[in-house]
């Protein structure tokens, strides 16, 4: 079991990592948003998750169970605010009038 | 263990610093507002790290709660604030009206 939550968290930091790439190097707003909702949502879901299983490892007790309880609820809760928060951005910068990015020719 | 969660921890605040890069000199305010937003996601992962190496949990979990529910509505309200601001965009770069300005 414990294993297993060692791979969730290496998992998750490996997802946190790309998602920091995606966002350092894709060349638009539409597009970093698409990195970092993504990238973020699972690498937080995995990481959570493995925290959660690591902290039932040694004895179960009540007190341990509500603690992974919480951690698990903050890995829903992340799994459905984050893409909430990823759509009021981008719909906010598509009101705005921010212009995608359309290849080469339309860089600046 | 504790040196694995420090591993963990330590690789994610150099992540944090990398994408403070992007939050810093973004192009536009939605590239700050996402920036800071993933920002927040990993401030609540390394909160709990902290825990597990201090060996208070039950304490940082609720501190990690609170957390993630602050960057959530600040995400949020800074998304609502900017919806019909033609600020957002940079002058002369904006939809329909190129090179005149706002």
């Amino acid at each position: 079991m414990i294993f297993i939550s060692y791979f969730l968290i290496a998992a998750g930091t490996f997802f946190f990592a790309t998602a920091t790439i995606g966002i350092l190097r894709f060349p638009d707003c539409y597009t970093r948003m698409h990195a970092a909702g993504k990238g973020d949502t699972l690498g937080a879901l995995l990481l959570l998750t493995g925290l959660s299983l690591y902290n039932l490892h040694d004895g179960f007790s009540l007190a341990s169970f509500f603690v992974s309880f919480k951690i698990l609820f903050i890995a829903v809760f992340i799994f459905v605010a984050n893409p909430t928060a990823g759509h009021a951005i981008v719909k906010a910068a598509l009101d705005a009038g921010v212009e995608p990015w359309t290849g080469k020719e339309g860089e600046k | 263990m504790e040196n694995f969660f420090l591993i963990v921890s330590l690789a994610l605040g150099f992540l944090t610093l990398l994408t403070l890069y992007r939050a810093v000199a973004g192009p536009t305010i939605v590239d700050r507002i996402i920036a800071t937003g993933v920002i927040g996601t990993k401030t609540t992962i390394i909160l709990l790290l902290m825990g597990f190496i201090y060996g208070r949990v039950d304490m940082f979990v609720d501190i990690a709660i609170a957390y993630a529910l602050l960057s959530f509505i600040a995400t949020l309200a800074a998304a609502k604030f900017f919806r019909h601001r033609k600020s957002i965009v940079p002058r002369g770069k904006q939809l329909g009206e190129k090179g005149t300005g706002a």
